[in-house]
């Protein structure tokens, strides 16, 4: 599958039926949900979820266009093919709901997140933080005597393996905004 | 010129506008505005309820034997929750409903307030959509909308909340053709493409089945006529769940019967056999597939939907087509015949004499009784006494529903109404109540048991003080039957809790409410009590005292596949394992 360079779980866009449907394979998709900035859209669209079962890994959501009063939802999602598939065609239905787009399968997608993380220490381990920051392009946004806090932005993966990097250097509070995902091209 | 008017006022003109000629509702303090506006006006007709479940049921009744939306009027707190089963049963069924709820004024909301209810929260997962309404000047478009929402794609029940104090403000109303419909259209037209590969799997198909359900109904009379044809000029066996009965007659000659947990053999079998099977408009339930990797297993399979989130969702099908029912229909039909109407004429003489061979099994069967009124034998009456007049039949749930459904015959869509999705017990008596009120000179029956009818039996009065003539068919068995009839398969015969202690006297409880009481309990007298309950002028109880331990056959027990059907005597000793005495 990787040397044709096929997405795992890219069916609806591929030739061929790739994947057994029988087994029970667990993808991560994230789709971009276009609303209606009304009041409970949030509430409806976590509900959709929240009812049936279905996990949320991530989720970003804020007014993008004021005019219009849209809002763009971001969310990731794991879940069989069938249950990303029953998951998309649900939200598709709603009411406030204007486009439904899966980053996972429509093409390259750009993600990103932005994450804030507290580092306390001292002497060797606060000069380690503050080389290893600088290796991943994080900012330092507040400093105190034994603290940093680092703002970062990145893949979710990269954010993941700064703090896990930051963990035995004093690593005490985190704060991440989920995912903002845009597809590539126009 | 804009029309100034108090939010009371719009919701009443937006409900003119609408059409809307008959509200069913129950008044209360945070709706008192739009109810003083009802009371200056003519137009509208409101029936008073005695609980607000019973005015959401028969809203269903109501939009279900019409094809319009039903309308209902609760108050705050108690008034919205008390919707709730109905609104969820609405939404299972695919009934469209507005119910607009009042709502304590916006100043107080959140502040625990009294008959303070979250009604948008709590309603949320059990509409098709909700508003709630914090500004006069949007009042009468979301009126509109509401409407819109609730007929179009998969129809559905939404709910409007009102505070009170957006009832009592003044602002410019939106006339009807000005309100945005917003982008909410969903798609009707079936693509042409897909529509093509069905057309040529029909042509081709040795043991093809039409398998229709509610949808049919829910895309208007059109739909079914096509139905018809199709069945008709392809000669296709065709059977339906509950919630289709009618779009095709049951007098037709290529009708299989209904399908499912208590369908019929031969329809079951049809399912389990064919190669071909075409879901027009019914959703792959679990009461219709029973155990799912042995549903169907040689079948390639076609689905009309309306909604997109129901194909795929059970059964994994190899066309799934969405569309209107009537639209799809229309179009396969043109392509077919454009084609030259072929259809497999060897295979299909094959199948059918397969079908008959099913048949003549005669599924229904049953052991009569000289002594004892057997609810098959009622039901049975019952048809034969009222073929060919204009009746409607209602109908709670439990063992007499799925009797009504197999021995009551339907030949128009429109003409049965039944809680099929949700199960809601004390359906029947106010949904026969709204169905009346839509048809004043037809004949409204409401097959029951006696349990069932309990749980609403309060709207008598309601059908009293409006002249419903409904017919309160019950059949009492004193047991919660189909509790009792899984208590006796799958828990060693140990009957907790299923039987109807302290029941009424149901002729006093008639008398009581100033309608006729009728009590049967001869097979002989039958006949003779069914055509009094028929001709006479008003609302009627009847207590048909039915065989206490009779069983629901045919059944798929649970975790079945369609061909482990249990017939009439068989053995059901141990026939439902501990992973099927897990499912419902």
């Amino acid at each position: 599958m990787n040397a044709l360079n096929i997405k795992k779980g890219s069916t609806s866009h591929s030739a061929y039926e790739l994947r057994d449907p029988n087994a029970p394979i667990i993808e991560s998709h994230t789709l971009a949900v276009v609303v209606d900035n009304e009041s409970g859209v949030l509430a409806r669209v976590i509900g959709l979820f929240s009812g049936r079962g279905y996990n949320i890994e991530s989720l970003t959501v804020a007014e993008t266009d004021h005019a219009s009063h849209r809002s763009r939802i971001t969310i990731v999602t794991t879940g069989t093919p069938q249950v990303i598939e029953h998951i998309k065609s649900l939200l598709e239905r709603m009411v406030p709901v204007h486009e439904v787009h899966d980053l996972t399968v429509e093409g390259p997608a750009v993600q990103r997140e932005l994450a804030l993380l507290k580092v306390a220490g001292r002497g060797e381990h606060r000069i380690e933080a503050l080389r290893l920051a600088e290796i991943f392009r994080a900012n330092v946004v507040d400093s105190t005597l034994e603290s940093f806090v680092f703002e970062m932005t990145g893949t979710p993966t990269k954010i993941d393996a700064f703090a896990d990097l930051m963990r035995p250097l004093g690593l005490v509070e985190i704060a991440r905004t989920g995912v903002a995902a845009l597809a590539r091209g126009v | 010129m804009a029309r100034q008017m108090t939010g009371a006022e719009m919701v009443v003109q937006a409900l003119k506008d609408q059409g809307v000629e008959v509200v069913f509702g129950y008044p209360g303090g945070a709706v008192l505005p739009i109810y003083d506006a009802i009371f200056q006006q003519n137009d509208i007709r409101h029936i008073l309820v005695r609980h607000e479940q019973g005015a959401i049921h028969m809203a269903e009744g109501y939009a279900r034997s019409t094809g319009k939306v039903g309308v209902a009027l609760v108050t705050s707190g108690p008034g919205a929750t008390n919707a709730v089963t109905g609104l969820t049963d609405a939404l299972l069924d695919s009934i469209p409903l507005v119910v607009l709820s009042g709502q304590v004024p916006t100043f107080m909301i959140g502040t625990d307030g009294f008959q303070e209810a979250d009604t948008v929260g709590i309603t949320r997962p059990c509409t098709k959509h909700n508003w709630l309404v914090k500004d006069t000047a949007k009042l009468s478009e979301v009126m509109h909308q509401a409407f819109h929402v609730a007929k179009s794609g998969r129809p559905g029940p939404v709910l409007i909340d009102i505070p009170k104090d957006v009832q009592f403000a003044t602002a410019d109303y939106t006339e009807m053709p000005a309100a945005k419909l917003s982008h909410y259209q969903p798609r009707t037209t079936g693509d042409a493409g897909l529509i093509a590969r069905m057309v040529e799997m029909m042509e081709t198909a040795e043991r093809p089945l039409f398998y229709t359900g509610g949808g049919v109904i829910n895309s208007g009379p059109k739909a079914s006529q096509l139905l018809r044809e199709f069945v008709a000029e392809t000669g296709f066996p065709i059977t339906s769940t509950l919630m289709g009965l009618g779009s095709y007659p049951a007098s037709g000659q290529n009708w299989l019967g209904m399908l499912g947990m208590h369908g019929l053999y031969e329809a079951n079998l049809a399912m389990h056999g064919c190669d071909l099977m075409l879901n027009i408009g019914a959703r792959f339930d679990d009461r219709i597939t029973g155990r799912i990797p042995d549903f169907s297993p040689m079948s390639r399979k076609v689905h009309v939907d309306i909604d997109p989130s129901s194909i795929n969702k059970v059964i994994h099908v190899d066309v799934g087509i969405i569309g209107d029912v009537a639209e799809v229909l229309a179009e396969a039909l043109r392509q077919w015949r454009a084609r030259g109407s072929k259809v497999n004429r060897e295979g299909l003489a094959k199948w059918w004499a397969q079908i008959n061979e099913w048949r003549a099994v005669k599924c229904l069967t049953y052991k009569n009784s000289d002594k004892v009124i057997k609810p098959q034998y009622a039901l049975e009456r019952l048809e034969a006494l009222t073929k060919g007049m204009d009746r409607y039949i209602t109908t709670e749930v439990g063992q007499h529903q799925m009797w009504a459904a197999q021995f009551l015959g339907f030949e128009d869509p429109n003409r049965w109404m039944t809680s099929g999705g949700l199960g809601t017990m004390g359906y029947g008596l106010p949904a026969s109540i709204g169905v009346q009120i839509a048809h004043p000179k037809s004949l409204v029956i409401n097959v029951a048991g006696e349990a069932s009818w309990l749980m609403n039996m309060q709207e008598m009065g309601t059908a009293m003080q409006f002249r419903t003539p409904v017919k309160q068919f019950i059949l009492n068995n004193e047991r919660l039957g189909m509790v009792r009839q899984w208590q006796e398969l799958l828990h060693g015969e140990r009957y907790s809790q299923s039987w109807s202690e302290s029941l009424p006297d149901f002729v006093k409880l008639a008398e009581a409410f100033g309608c006729k009481g009728i009590k049967c309990d001869d097979p002989k007298d039958l006949d003779d009590a069914i055509m009094e309950m028929i001709r006479y002028d008003g609302p009627v109880i009847f207590d048909c005292l039915v065989e206490k331990h009779e069983n629901c056959f045919p059944m798929i027990p649970s975790g079945k596949p369609h061909n482990e059907m249990l017939l009439g005597d068989a053995d059901t000793q141990g026939v439902i394992g501990a992973k099927g005495a897990v499912l419902v």
